[in-house]
């Protein structure tokens, strides 16, 4: 491979016009320092503003059709608690597929970890022993995956695949197709409005700050240059001295650890786990991130895009179901925007 | 009789390249027609050409008299020419037969007849002398001279009137090379001609008829003798270039500090023999040796890409773990890989983050980047190196092969490194912005960096190096001082392995 015989020939026909050195230097862009940095490199692109003007539009259909339901505060809350466990489990995938991987494991590893901190003895160790049990759970699946597919070395796709069918059946074994219902107030009292900050439920603030922290590290530290490098040209990444084997184990346990505070706010949404659980996430998350612009192959991607593309998918949920719309035009729905997303993509790439 | 093949004033550019510039090559049947010619002097070019692949900008191609357009692979297949690649295309996964009727499979009504395939591949593995090939055994289970026979089965399977074989025997040993040449001889005794790349003159004079020598485009010779044609003569003919390139001046005196990098009896099976090597602040080592003589290899395994099969490298004395590029990039070693789009940069990203994409540790705190310390450090190499435009915050892709490499070395310039590998370091750069990486490189070097070049370009080498290692086949044959050395004597080392002159 390094001997091919490609030859200056192919590098000559398909090396890029130089950059016209006459041209006046413009002020570069998301590199200033303080507050004025932050804000430039966090400005929003065409496809993410594009996802915006559809999130309005939606509003507008929503608040035509329904004005008296859509537009409340209860409505909207509804929206982003709703919104809010997919949009932290889209959070990790979002970096599994720009560090240039793929995790089809999460709805289940929401399922497991959300029936494993609901265990009765589980409950015994009150809100505190659930959340570490679901964190820790979800590390661990994570782990596995990472370990599989850094030191295995296994494709992403079959070994996320097969922690996807054997974490729901250890969750289905746990639970024994039982529900588990949540009896340990504190846990129960997270969903009630009487725990509103602001009115804002602490689910979304969860939410909130997992997406904030996860844009700052995939853009503020070295962890997520590393992701982006490795995902936008492994083999470089190896040749330039990053250890590419520990990035991937990291970005699953990443992925794991999205999955098991997603699984705790589920059970605070839902007062119970079960095996059930976390059904087909794995299409959501990744659909979301896709629309909101990550590249599949990895190297690129945005974590607002993502959050976009979530509450995009959850509205578009509400306004069915306030219209009582059957679930079957829902996923029709759903899968043309998908389409749509990823033409709009194809086309602004090949201009 | 007209000849089977004339081509005439075959010209075909390539954005900044004139790759073959009024080629004349004529190719009678049953003869073995061999083309000689350095790196770059056009070879594969006229070879695609022939095959289909490429469209020359101008000239004629006649197949028995009369003119012919070879507008697309499968026309060139329709006249019977084959081409057997160096970089095999076979699928692995498919059986020998599955590959030797690919795309034009043995069926009636669109089902594929698998006994009639195999049978008939059986044949053509018969007639080619090597009836032990399974035709059901899987392509990748075959050993590279195996699947060089499938290809060549392949070719057979159409109505084949011309062979065109580039550098066959470079992956070969010495008895498969017997084995290839029967079946040259046998190919041209039923009226097939053949077209015969090699970089191995004593090749040439086994089997060849006529040789045509090409250089820097052009036809340097034609309708020589392929056996009687002296090799000094051949040699120079391949050398003695119109382009001469600036390269900056040596240091007076040879580098004396002791070395950073030391190897000892460092080998890889297969690929390259026990080498001692010693890289010396501010000096320049060159590689010359042609593709496939372990060159790159060499390089990767210094740099911890592949794990030694036997003996160490050493830097200030301190032993590196074998095959652990993170260790050798702590000790300070860079490598600028050949491929450089695809082994380097990452085309998505600015030269900025291209450039610090190995130094990161160095501007953060507990893993938060410093962005604007990132910034200046990138920037302050990019400007030493004369990055043009001197605008680091455009993504990589946008800037011309000699910028993009100027972004690879400040990468290594950045992590303050001491040893830099530089494979083929210019590569799909403007013939023009050469002289001025030339400049950039001996100046790393008078800064204290040692330095290991590797380039099929001999001239590059002689140039630039301060000391040359000569390398044959994975072995070094020759280590002197560059001055001592010119391009004939090199070339003769590399094709020969046996001096002349």
């Amino acid at each position: 491979m390094l001997n091919s015989p490609k030859g200056a020939s192919a590098e000559g026909r398909q090396a890029d016009p130089p950059v016209d050195p006459g041209k006046p230097v413009p002020p570069p862009a998301g590199t200033g320092s303080g507050l004025r940095g932050l804000l430039a490199g966090s400005r929003l692109d065409g496809r993410q503003l594009s996802l915006v003007g559809v999130l309005l539009v939606l509003a507008a259909i929503g608040a035509f059709t329904k004005p008296d339901d859509f537009l409340t505060g209860d409505n909207l809350q509804l929206i982003l608690t709703q919104a809010s466990v997919v949009g932290v489990v889209t959070v990790g995938v979002t970096f599994v597929i720009i560090g240039g991987g793929i995790d089809l494991s999460v709805g289940s590893m929401v399922a497991l970890a959300s029936v494993w901190a609901t265990t009765v003895a589980t409950q015994d160790l009150g809100l505190g022993g659930m959340l570490l049990c679901s964190v820790l759970v979800g590390l661990g699946a994570g782990l596995v995956n990472g370990l599989l597919i850094a030191y295995g070395p296994m494709v992403p796709f079959i070994a996320t695949l097969a922690m996807m069918a054997s974490a729901r059946g250890l969750a289905l074994q746990i639970s024994g197709g039982e529900t588990q219902v949540v009896t340990v107030d504190a846990v129960l009292e997270l969903g009630v409005p009487e725990s509103y900050v602001l009115g804002v439920p602490p689910l979304v603030l969860i939410f909130v700050a997992v997406a904030v922290l996860g844009w700052l590290v995939l853009n503020r530290t070295t962890f997520g240059r590393r992701t982006v490098a490795t995902g936008g040209n492994p083999e470089a990444s190896r040749l330039a001295g990053i250890a590419v084997k520990r990035q991937r184990l990291l970005l699953y346990l990443l992925s794991g650890l999205c999955c098991g505070i997603a699984a705790f706010m589920l059970v605070v949404l839902t007062g119970s786990g079960q095996s059930t659980n976390g059904n087909l996430y794995e299409l959501d998350a990744i659909a979301a991130a896709i629309i909101g612009g990550t590249l599949l192959s990895g190297g690129r991607g945005s974590i607002l895009g993502s959050v976009l593309g979530v509450l995009v998918f959850t509205t578009i949920t509400n306004l069915f179901a306030l219209n009582n719309l059957q679930t079957d035009v829902q996923q029709i729905a759903k899968g043309a925007i998908i389409v749509a997303a990823v033409l709009v993509q194809k086309g602004r790439n090949s201009q | 009789m007209a000849p089977l093949l004339t081509m005439s004033g075959i010209t075909k550019s390539f954005p900044g390249v004139r790759a073959l510039d009024g080629v004349e090559l004529d190719v009678e049947a049953g003869e073995v027609h061999c083309l000689l010619g350095q790196n770059g002097a056009g070879k594969s070019t006229l070879i695609k050409v022939l095959a289909g692949a490429h469209r020359p900008d101008e000239g004629e191609i006649r197949w028995q008299g009369e003119p012919v357009a070879l507008d697309a692979p499968v026309a060139a297949m329709r006249l019977g020419i084959a081409t057997i690649y160096q970089e095999l295309d076979l699928v692995e996964h498919l059986s020998v037969a599955e590959n030797v009727f690919l795309g034009h499979e043995v069926a009636s009504r669109g089902f594929v007849r698998p006994r009639a395939a195999r049978s008939r591949t059986a044949a053509l593995l018969a007639r080619l002398g090597h009836p032990e090939i399974d035709p059901n055994t899987l392509v990748g289970a075959l050993s590279a001279a195996g699947a060089q026979v499938v290809s060549m089965a392949r070719a057979l399977s159409h109505d084949v009137r011309l062979i065109v074989m580039d550098e066959p025997s470079a992956a070969l040993d010495p008895d498969e090379v017997d084995n290839l040449f029967r079946i040259v001889a046998g190919l041209t005794a039923e009226g097939v001609a053949v077209v015969y790349i090699s970089h191995r003159l004593e090749e040439i004079r086994r089997i060849g008829d006529r040789v045509s020598v090409l250089k820097d485009g052009r036809v340097a010779a034609r309708d020589l003798p392929a056996a009687e044609t002296p090799t000094e003569c051949l040699v120079s003919l391949m050398t003695g270039r119109d382009v001469e390139y600036a390269f900056p001046e040596r240091p007076a005196e040879p580098a004396r500090a002791d070395p950073v990098l030391r190897a000892e009896g460092l080998a890889r099976e297969g690929e390259f023999a026990p080498l001692d090597l010693e890289l010396r602040p501010g000096e320049i080592v060159g590689l010359a040796g042609l593709v496939g003589s372990g060159r790159s290899e060499i390089l990767e395994t210094l740099y911890g890409a592949r794990k030694p099969t036997a003996g160490r490298i050493l830097v200030d004395g301190r032993e590196l773990p074998a095959g652990r590029i993170t260790a050798a990039v702590r000790a300070g070693i860079g490598l600028a890989p050949e491929e450089r789009k695809s082994q380097a940069l990452l085309m998505l990203e600015s030269v900025t983050r291209n450039v610090s994409v190995s130094s990161l540790p160095r501007f953060s705190r507990g893993g938060w980047l410093d962005r604007a310390k990132e910034r200046a450090a990138a920037h302050r190499h990019t400007s030493d190196l004369a990055l043009s435009p001197d605008r680091p915050d455009r993504p990589v892709r946008t800037f011309s092969g000699g910028n993009q490499q100027k972004a690879v070395l400040a990468r290594w310039l950045l992590r303050e490194c001491r040893v830099l590998l530089l494979d083929e370091p210019t590569r799909g750069v403007d013939v023009g912005a050469r002289s001025e990486l030339y400049a950039v490189i001996r100046r790393l070097a008078d800064s204290g960096v040692c330095v290991l070049l590797v380039s099929s370009e001999v001239p590059e080498v002689l140039g630039l190096a301060d000391r040359v290692l000569v390398l044959r086949e994975g072995r070094v044959v020759h280590t002197a001082p560059a001055r001592e050395l010119d391009e004939h004597r090199v070339l003769d080392l590399v094709m020969e392995g046996s001096p002349s002159c």
